[in-house]
């Protein structure tokens, strides 16, 4: 006999549109700002109408991210912080990567990789907003000095491109561990996904009214 | 000039005071910095401010505005003391040994034969050579005689040691001794020093002295005529050397020719005075041809109408009783005592002291013609602009006619620039709109007025009517038909002196110089210093052959450098009474045994050989230089420090005579001048290099360059006033006050007079509340209506004012 | 200024530059001297700037100096910049006409991102090529001088272009052509770097002793060079700097950084391909789905 659990809620739909926001955003960065990173992907801003096009809308994307961004971590921060288990599972990442799972402690709504994420991320896009302000040049060029925008252009571009690693891990994550997507599409998972990655978060979630 | 700018090049030593040659002339500036980057030159100025002049100097010496008298005696005494003079020249070309005149004295700030009631020297008897019976000057080579003038100048200025030139000018002895010692290094032949001078000297009440006293040092130094030396104004304009040619002051007629007062009725009694006999043996006298220019201008005047019978038509000529210069003009017009006024290419508005003045007098005109390319704050003295020009239009009945003129670039004709070098300009475009040519402007209400003269006549019509304007286009005149007019041409054949029998020159042909002109009206020519300016071999003044053959900067076949295209004035005393040159280093004309051979143009009988003992100054009756004036100057003929009419302190040489005695002062401004416990800073007035006087505020590049009226302190004074950079501030005069941003600059420090600090503020002249830059309050506001006592030329740099903190003007204009 | 791309260019932002066809004769090097013990400070180079360039810089106020316009913009390529300097008794006006530099290693190219909006000709003249400029401001951080200037009105970088366009017919620059005391020269670089030695010679005569040519070696030297009077203190002249040089910030963000940055990303795609081919996908087994049932139905019973 198979029995089958019912799926578990994770995300609401304004979790999912902020997400999804947040996502394409981040994406619209990473492609006009690796267009202007690197010569070799100058083509890129071809994708926005032409190098003008990219270098203006760049940082108004920018203000759209941060606000979103904002909107998650509003949401999520506080399953975010650090608990004893999450110390555990990071000991046990080998484990992890080779999917033995067997033997961890059970984990909340989220795992350890997943808090470092969040938080590799908040963190950064603090960053590349502060850095990005003082490189905005159409708007603020006369507030910083030459040295301070020369430091945010190295800032701006170190986070950028951990921002991006962070974002690959993100994305390979929700790719490799099978049911994960649709928590950001449908907004459920299954309850075997939930047992097995999140149980004690599963154990809170069934047992609401 | 007496040399050129060209000529500077030559020189070892560039002495720039009394001006600003960066600044004002930075085309011209590259002759300095030619010298001294090709021919090891040094550089002194010496400025109340460290000016862009000083960024390039050598030695930088500052001085109090008004006490350039003071410096200059300190530095002839120096040279005097130390031996420091080219004594050979001095004895040779100038009248060093002339014995002057028992009963001549100065004792207290006066020269001998003062008035005291009629504030002038009445009796100048006493300011004249000793003579013997033949009419000649006695003079006593050995320089022995306590009146020779040399002697004489000893005397007067021994007062003017180190210490007292600190005293008064403020200048540290230390540097003043270091100045006084490069310059004494050019009492050598094989050194020169070229003085560079502008308004920075003319602008005192002592100007015409200031000059003098640099000519006297150059006498000294033996560097008249010679190359890289000479006495060098630089002229403030284009061609405003030609407008002084062509008889700029009221008294004058072109070529530097009189214009007969009222006390000489008939042509005797003018020329009486004008006959110029030589004083020593043998001399040229060159003014004895006075009569023959005289005639030739008249001939030029009034054609067919000057005959010898009613002499030359010199009842024609007007008859001055006093100077009518600008000042005169402002004082009658403010006592209502004119009608009308034209106004061509003058901004008298700014560019006349004491605007308040001017103001009231403009509005008590019934008409003025305005004549300029631009619009002018003379043309809108009418009109309110807030506290710029804060006049109430209703109140002022003045008609104003504005006559659109064109610019250089719109009309050809020739200049002349402060080399002297006639140079012809071709038109580029036409003037915009309804805009024409002074000349076609002027014709044009010639022609009018001629013809109402004819058909109206009047009191006297003839000088109207008879006026000889016998060009192919009357209304418009062809600039080239008036330049071979003022040439001259013959009128009927001219014979050879030598054989009556040869014609010199057919009739109707131009003049190839001056030396033809005749004195029994077979010649016309409108000023004779032109002359060979337009000869039938054609238009001289457009020669642009750059060539030059010596490497002396003499290009002799570019334009033509009037007189006779002579380059360096007294250029025969570049060589020693032998003909030899003082020195090869500075070679630049000798006797060749038969003539005066040379790349220039000899300014002496070209054939004349040196045992004939004339002297180089032909235009002196002397034939020598004059380190004695005689009576030539009304002030005095030693120059001698006074203060400035606002005067900072006592004269420390004579405190019951503080300012220059015969000063002219005309009643209404008696009370208008400002004393040190209301107004206890020191102001002066000058250009930048970013604009031309009131005109390119019209222009948006200067615009740019310098947007806005300032005025510049000492960090001393600003710190005592709580004025920072930027600060608005207002400076007031006995006539008036004005608002300007402050510019507070380490370049100009307090001076040191008479043990005490001064301070001293500097203003710009170029803002107006017309034009592109920022509206201003017009800088002769502050300035007082007194002249130089030779010329008339307003005191506008050196003034007494104060300086405080204010709120900026009310309606200060949004960008443009 | 695209009518210069006709030139052989040496350097290419953002691109890489093929060397100019063999057997062309190798460009002459061409430099401005600028002689600051010969400037007056008269701003006939800024006129004569705004006028050839056709700029209509707007019409500022003063702030109580003689800068004017105060500091370099979109519309005034060079500006005169006036120093006080006071040393003991004694006080210098230093004037210095300010303006690109043209280094011979230029940091604005090396930052710039656009490919072929800033190019260094063989004669050695940078020149911003605005079509291809995309306002980034990426040269402003790599000028070492504190040149470019972005316009608000086009977001595009303009700054001195050595008037290239009148270089390339054999016209010296506006502003040399328009310096009444040819403070400002312009010829070949080893000319000029001769004519300044002669400069020096008579600048120690007359007792600076530490008289010498700025071409800064930190940049590679510089294709606008100064004679100065005190060559040792050349930050007494406006700040100009005393040893330029592109920031290490820019050499790492335009440098090491690029290639170690894509080469991190394409490492941690790799490495997601493979550990995806090695250990497959992580699945919920059937008994996660039991055991996730079970406890639904004990909590929901």
């Amino acid at each position: 006999m198979t029995v089958e659990a019912k799926p578990v809620s994770r995300y609401t739909t304004a979790a999912r549109i902020n997400h999804w926001i947040t996502a394409v955003s981040l994406i619209l960065l990473a492609l006009s700002g690796l267009a202007l990173f690197h010569p070799s992907l100058f083509f890129l801003t071809g994708l926005f109408g032409g190098g003008q096009l990219t270098r203006a809308l760049h940082p108004w994307i920018g203000v759209v991210l941060a606000v979103s961004f904002l909107g998650l971590f509003i949401r999520f921060f506080s399953l975010n912080f650090w608990k004893r288990e999450d110390t555990i599972w990071m000991k046990n990442l080998g484990k992890v990567i080779n999917n033995e799972e067997e033997g961890l402690p059970e984990l909340g709504k989220y795992n350890a990789g997943q808090k470092l994420v969040f938080w590799g991320q908040s963190i950064l896009i603090l960053l590349l907003f502060c850095s990005g302000i003082v490189l905005w040049d159409t708007y603020f060029a006369d507030i910083t000095t030459i040295d301070q925008k020369r430091l945010a252009a190295v800032a701006h571009a170190l986070c950028a491109i951990a921002a991006i690693l962070i974002w690959i891990v993100h994305v390979y994550a929700a790719i490799w561990v099978k049911g994960t997507l649709r928590a950001m599409t449908r907004g459920s998972v299954t309850g075997g996904w939930a047992w097995k990655h999140h149980r004690k978060w599963f154990r809170q979630e069934v047992g609401k009214p | 000039m007496t040399n050129s700018w060209n000529d500077i090049k030559n020189t070892d030593l560039v002495l720039i005071m009394g001006g600003n040659a960066a600044e004002a002339h930075p085309c011209g500036f590259k002759w300095v910095t030619e010298a001294k980057a090709n021919n090891g030159a040094k550089l002194i100025v010496v400025d109340p401010r460290f000016t862009r002049s000083a960024a390039v100097a050598d030695v930088y010496a500052p001085i109090r505005p008004g006490t350039d008298i003071a410096f200059l005696s300190g530095v002839m005494r120096y040279l005097l003391a130390n031996g420091k003079i080219h004594r050979e020249y001095a004895k040779a070309y100038t009248n060093a040994t002339y014995l002057v005149k028992e009963g001549f004295k100065f004792e207290d700030g006066l020269f001998a034969g003062y008035d005291e009631a009629r504030k002038n020297y009445v009796d100048r008897s006493t300011w004249e050579y000793q003579f013997d019976d033949q009419g000649m000057v006695k003079v006593d080579d050995t320089l022995q005689d306590r009146n020779c003038v040399l002697n004489l100048l000893k005397v007067h200025v021994e007062r003017y040691t180190p210490e007292m030139v600190e005293r008064i000018a403020g200048t540290p002895k230390a540097k003043f001794l270091q100045i006084c010692e490069m310059i004494a290094s050019t009492s050598t032949p094989d050194r020169t020093m070229t003085s560079m001078y502008a308004l920075g000297w003319t602008q005192h009440t002592t100007g015409a002295q200031n000059i003098r006293s640099m000519a006297m040092i150059q006498l000294l130094l033996g560097n008249m005529g010679m190359p890289g030396g000479g006495v060098n104004a630089l002229r403030g304009h284009s061609n405003v050397q030609g407008i002084t040619d062509l008889a700029l002051l009221s008294t004058s007629t072109p070529g530097y020719l009189v214009l007969p007062t009222d006390r000489e009725a008939t042509y005797d009694d003018y020329m009486k005075s004008r006959r110029f006999k030589p004083l020593r043996p043998g001399q040229t006298s060159f003014w004895q041809n006075y009569e023959k220019f005289f005639v030739s201008q008249q001939k030029s005047l009034f054609g067919k109408a000057a005959t010898k019978d009613n002499n030359w038509a010199y009842d024609y000529l007007p008859k001055f009783d006093v100077s009518y210069d600008v000042l005169k003009m402002v004082d009658m017009m403010a006592a209502g005592q004119m009608n009308g006024l034209f106004c061509q290419g003058l901004n008298i508005l700014m560019a006349s002291p004491n605007k308040a003045k001017v103001a009231t007098g403009l509005a008590k005109l019934k008409w003025m013609v305005v004549i300029d390319p631009l619009e002018t704050e003379t043309a809108r003295f009418w009109e309110n602009h807030g506290e710029y020009n804060n006049v109430d239009p209703k109140a002022i009945q003045t008609e104003v006619i504005q006559l659109p003129a064109s610019t250089y670039a719109e009309e050809e004709g020739s200049a002349t620039n402060s080399s002297r070098v006639i140079m012809w300009h071709w038109k580029a475009v036409d003037g915009p709109g309804e805009s024409k040519s002074d000349m076609e402007i002027m014709s044009a209400l010639h022609l009018r007025l001629k013809a109402l003269y004819a058909k109206d006549g009047g009191a006297f019509p003839e000088p109207i009517v008879d006026t000889a304007w016998d060009y192919k286009k009357p209304e418009n005149p062809d600039p080239a038909e008036v330049l071979k007019d003022i040439n001259g041409y013959a009128l009927e054949d001219i014979p050879d002196p030598a054989d009556p029998s040869k014609v010199l020159l057919a009739a109707g042909k131009l003049l190839p110089t001056f030396a033809m002109m005749r004195d029994d009206g077979k010649t016309s020519g409108g000023m004779w210093i032109y002359t060979g300016v337009y000869t039938e071999a054609g238009n001289m003044s457009m020669r642009r052959d750059a060539s030059d053959p010596t490497g002396l900067g003499i290009h002799p076949n570019w334009g033509f450098s009037w007189p006779a295209n002579r380059r360096v004035l007294y250029n025969r005393a570049s060589a020693d009474p032998d003909g030899k040159p003082w020195s090869q280093r500075k070679k630049y004309l000798e006797w060749n045994g038969q003539r005066w051979a040379g790349g220039d143009v000899p300014d002496y009988g070209p054939t004349i050989a040196p045992d004939k003992n004339v002297g180089p100054f032909i235009m002196n009756q002397e034939g020598t230089a004059r380190l004695f004036a005689r009576a030539a100057m009304p002030d005095g003929p030693f120059p001698e420090h006074y203060e400035p009419m606002d005067a900072y302190i006592a004269n420390p040489l004579h405190p019951k005579v503080t300012v220059n005695p015969v000063v002219r002062v005309f009643a209404a401004d008696a009370k208008s001048f400002g004393t040190p416990d209301k107004f206890p800073i020191v102001a002066t007035s000058y250009r930048l290099a970013e604009h031309f006087h009131y005109w390119t505020k019209n222009v948006h590049d200067n615009a740019v360059l310098q947007p806005e009226m300032f005025v510049e302190m000492g960090e001393r004074l600003a710190r005592a006033k709580g004025i920072k950079d930027g600060d608005w501030v207002e400076i007031s005069s006995q006539r008036g006050a004005i608002k300007a941003k402050a510019c507070v600059t380490k370049r100009i420090r307090p001076i040191m007079v008479d043990g005490s600090p001064c301070d001293v503020v500097g203003l710009p002249i170029h803002f107006g509340f017309i034009g592109l830059t920022r509206k201003s309050q017009p800088v002769n506001t502050l300035t007082p209506s007194v002249g130089d006592a030779s010329v008339n030329t307003p005191e506008y740099k050196a003034f007494l004012v104060d300086v405080k903190k204010t709120t900026p003007p009310a309606a200060q204009p949004a960008t443009v | 200024m695209s009518v210069l791309q006709a030139l052989d260019l040496r350097r290419r932002s953002a691109s890489t530059v093929p060397p100019p066809p063999a057997g062309k004769a190798a460009a002459v090097e061409v430099a401005k001297l600028i002689d600051v013990s010969k400037c007056i400070g008269c701003k006939a180079c800024q006129a004569a700037c705004l006028e050839w360039n056709d700029l209509q810089q707007p019409i500022g106020v003063t702030d109580g100096t003689y800068n004017n316009p105060t500091d370099l913009t979109p519309t005034s390529f060079t500006v005169m910049r006036f120093a006080e300097h006071e040393h003991g008794d004694e006080l210098e006006w230093l004037i210095r006409k300010d303006g690109c530099m043209h280094c011979d290693d230029p940091g604005c190219l090396k930052a710039c991102p656009a490919p072929g909006a800033i190019v260094q000709y063989t004669n050695g003249i940078v020149d911003f090529i605005s079509e291809n400029c995309i306002g980034c401001a990426y040269c402003v951080k790599g000028c070492p001088f504190n040149i470019p200037r972005i316009s608000k009105v086009d977001h595009k970088a303009y700054k001195c272009t050595l008037c290239s366009d009148r270089v390339v017919v054999g016209q010296a620059p506006a502003c040399a052509k328009a310096c009444p005391t040819q403070a400002i020269y312009f010829g070949t670089k080893a000319d000029m770097t001769a004519h300044a030695a002669k400069r020096i010679i008579d600048l120690k005569s007359r007792g600076y002793g530490n008289a010498g040519l700025y071409d800064p070696p930190g940049v590679g030297g510089t294709h606008v060079m100064y004679v100065l009077h005190h060559a040792d203190k050349p930050s007494l002249y406006s700040g100009l700097p005393d040893n330029p040089r592109i920031s290490p910030m820019v050499g790492l963000w335009k440098g090491m950084l690029k290639p170690i940055s894509l080469a991190a990303i394409a490492f941690a795609g790799v490495f997601g391909l493979l550990h995806y081919v090695a250990k497959g996908p992580n699945r919920v087994t059937e008994h996660d789905e039991e055991q996730a049932a079970e406890l639904e139905e004990r909590k929901g019973a």
